[in-house]
C-alpha cells in the first residue's frame, strides 16, 4: 500500500490562467453555487469531477458564457472570460455539430464567424490537421462518421480559432468503449502537442485521473471545491499506467474523498 | 468501422439479389390494378349505371384523346400555374415571417391565437369573403389558396425555428457568432426539415383550394370547373378523368417535394 503522502494536495496557486470568485448561482431558487472560488493553472490539463447534480457541467458552461451567473467574476487570461477565445466540445455531437455542412466546413466554421479570409481559413485548418496528423476523409458529412469521428471533429472545430483555453464537456459519455479509448487519445495528443489550457467535466473517476494534471473534487450542494489533487505521470500515458503505484493511489485518495462528500 | 460502410452495402443488397426477387418490384403495382380490377367489374356488371361509372378502359382512352387533342392539357397546366402561384405567394411571405416570428419567441406567443384560428378555419368557409374583396376573378382563387399555404408554411417554419437545437445554437455562440449569425448559419437550417413539412401540406393544400376555388368561383377554366360541369351536364367520362388528372397531380408535386426534401434536407432524421 502506497502511503497517502504519495498524493499531493495543492496550495492556493498564483500562476491561475481562469479565476472564479464569489460565483452564485441559483436553480429555481435552490443555490447551487455560493460564493464559489476556483484557479485552474495555465498551460495544464485539469478535469473536474464531483457527485451527481453537484453542478460540474453547470460551472464550465458559466466559465465559458453559455449561461449566466447570478453574482461573481470569471476571468481567463487576467481579461473578463467574455473577451476571452473559447473552444468548448458538447457532450452530444450529434447536437453539436452542424449536420448539413461537412466536416471540413464544421471546422472552418469558428474562422468563418471571426471573418477571417477564405484563403487563410483553408490554410489554418491544413495546417491544424497537418498537425495532429489527421486522416478523416473530411469531405464527408458529419452524420456519415463514427461518433469517435465526430467527437474528433467536434475537437478540431473546437481548436480552429486558436482558443486560450479548451473546455470540454463530459465529451466521452456518448461514446462506446473503443470510441473512448481512440478520442482520449487524441485529445492527450493535442495537450502534448499545444499545451493549451483544458478543462474536462467527467463522470468517470479512472477517466479523470488517467487524462490529468489537477484533479478538482466538487462537493454536494451548494458546491465548493472539497480538494484539488495533483497528477503529474509524465505523458503521454498509456493503458500501462493504469494499472502503476501513483495512478492508484491518486485514484483511491479520490475515491476517499468522493465517498466521505456522499456520506456527509 | 464507419456507419457509412454499412449503410451502403444495405444499399448494395438489393442490386446483388435482384435476379431472384425481380418480381417483388412490381408489387406497387397490385393496388392501383386491383383498384382497375374492381372499378371495371362494378361498371361492367351494371350494378351502377353506364351513365354514372363508364368503364375504365373507356376513361383513359378518352383521358388520353382529351389530353391530346382537347382542351383537358390546358385546364390542367391552368390548374397547375394557379397551384403554383398561390402556392409560391404563400411560401414567399410565409417562410421569412415565420422564421421571424420563430426566432422571437415573445412575438410568435403573441399572435400564436391568431394563426392557430386562422389555420383551425376552413378556407372554403373564406371563399365568399374573399368573392366581396376579390371578385370573381382569378386573383381570387390565388388569394385564398395564398392564404391558406401562407398560414401553413407559417406556422411551421416558426416551429422549426423555436425547436431548433439549442446545443448547436450555443456551440455558434462560444464560436463567436453574433446574433445574426446564429441566424443566417443556424437557425434557418434547423428550421429547414419543418419549412419543408409546411411547404409539402401546402402545395397539396393549395391544389384542394384551387380546385375548390375552380368549381364555385366562376370559373371557365382549370380541373375543378371542369370536374363540376362535367357533373352537371353528365359527361361523367369527362369528370372521371378530370378527377383522375386531378388525382395525378396531387400525387405528382407530392414525389417532387418528397424528392426535393431527400436532396434539399439530407441531413434530416440523420
Amino acid at each position: 500500500m502506497i502511503a497517502p503522502s504519495a498524493v499531493t494536495p495543492l496550495p492556493e496557486q498564483d500562476d491561475a490562467f481562469i479565476r472564479v470568485r464569489g460565483l452564485d448561482k441559483s436553480f429555481a431558487g435552490q443555490p447551487v453555487y455560493q460564493n464559489f472560488a476556483l484557479d485552474v493553472p495555465r498551460g495544464k490539463f485539469t478535469t473536474i469531477f464531483g457527485p451527481n447534480g453537484c453542478g460540474k457541467s453547470t460551472l464550465i458552461n458559466m466559465m465559458s458564457g453559455l449561461i449566466p451567473f447570478d453574482a461573481g467574476t470569471v476571468e481567463i487570461g487576467g481579461r473578463d472570460f467574455r473577451s476571452a477565445k473559447i473552444g468548448y466540445v458538447f457532450q452530444n455531437y450529434r447536437d453539436s455539430l452542424f449536420p448539413w455542412m461537412r466536416a471540413l466546413e464544421n471546422i472552418e466554421y469558428p474562422l468563418r464567424v471571426r471573418g477571417i479570409p477564405r484563403k487563410e481559413q483553408v490554410a489554418r485548418v491544413e495546417q491544424l490537421l497537418a498537425r495532429f496528423e489527421i486522416t478523416l476523409d473530411l469531405k464527408r458529412y458529419t452524420y456519415e462518421m463514427s461518433g469517435g469521428q465526430q467527437q474528433l471533429v467536434a475537437i478540431l472545430r473546437a481548436l480552429a480559432a486558436d482558443p486560450e483555453v479548451l473546455f470540454l464537456d463530459e465529451p466521452f459519455s456518448a461514446l462506446d468503449y473503443e470510441m473512448t479509448l481512440y478520442v482520449r487519445d487524441r485529445l492527450q495528443a493535442v495537450f502534448l502537442e499545444t499545451g493549451l489550457t483544458t478543462v474536462l467535466v467527467s463522470h468517470d473517476l479512472e477517466e479523470a485521473v488517467y487524462l490529468a494534471d489537477r484533479i478538482v473534487l466538487l462537493s454536494k450542494r451548494p458546491t465548493r471545491v472539497v480538494e484539488t489533487i495533483a497528477y503529474e505521470t509524465p505523458r503521454p500515458r498509456t493503458a500501462e499506467i493504469l494499472a502503476d503505484g501513483r495512478f492508484v493511489a491518486t485514484k483511491q485518495h479520490a475515491l476517499d474523498l468522493f465517498r466521505a462528500e456522499m456520506r456527509r | 468501422m464507419s456507419v457509412v460502410g454499412v449503410g451502403r452495402s444495405i444499399a448494395r443488397m438489393p442490386g446483388a439479389i435482384a435476379p431472384r426477387l425481380h418480381w417483388s418490384v412490381l408489387l406497387p403495382l397490385a393496388g392501383p390494378l386491383a383498384f382497375l380490377a374492381l372499378w371495371w367489374a362494378v361498371s361492367a356488371s351494371h350494378v351502377v349505371r353506364a351513365v354514372l361509372l363508364p368503364s375504365p378502359f373507356e376513361t383513359l382512352g378518352y383521358l388520353g384523346t382529351a389530353f391530346v387533342h382537347g382542351t383537358l392539357g390546358a385546364d390542367t397546366l391552368v390548374t397547375l400555374t394557379r397551384t403554383l402561384l398561390s402556392f409560391g405567394i404563400g411560401a414567399l411571405l410565409g417562410v421569412p415571417l415565420g422564421v421571424a416570428f420563430g426566432s422571437n419567441e415573445r412575438l410568435y406567443r403573441s399572435v400564436e391565437f391568431l394563426i392557430d384560428f386562422f389555420r383551425s378555419t376552413p378556407a372554403s368557409a373564406l371563399i365568399p369573403l374573399f368573392i366581396l374583396f376579390f371578385g370573381i376573378t382569378d386573383i381570387n382563387k390565388i388569394a385564398i389558396a395564398g392564404f391558406s399555404v401562407f398560414l401553413i408554411v407559417m406556422f411551421n417554419s416558426a416551429y422549426g425555428v423555436m425547436n431548433a437545437r439549442k446545443a448547436r445554437i450555443l456551440a455558434a455562440r462560444v464560436m463567436g457568432a453574433s446574433r445574426f449569425q446564429v441566424f443566417r448559419d443556424v437557425l434557418i437550417f434547423e428550421s429547414l426539415p419543418q419549412t419543408f413539412v409546411g411547404l409539402r401540406n401546402g402545395i397539396s393544400t393549395a391544389l384542394v383550394i384551387v380546385v375548390v376555388a375552380e368549381m364555385f368561383i366562376g370559373s371557365d377554366q382549370g380541373l375543378g370547373h371542369r370536374i363540376i360541369e362535367g357533373e352537371q351536364i353528365l359527361h361523367v367520362t369527362d369528370m372521371y378523368a378530370s378527377i383522375l388528372v386531378a388525382g395525378l397531380l396531387g400525387y405528382a408535386l407530392n414525389v417532387l417535394f418528397m424528392i426535393a426534401d431527400k436532396r434539399l434536407i439530407h441531413w434530416n432524421g440523420k
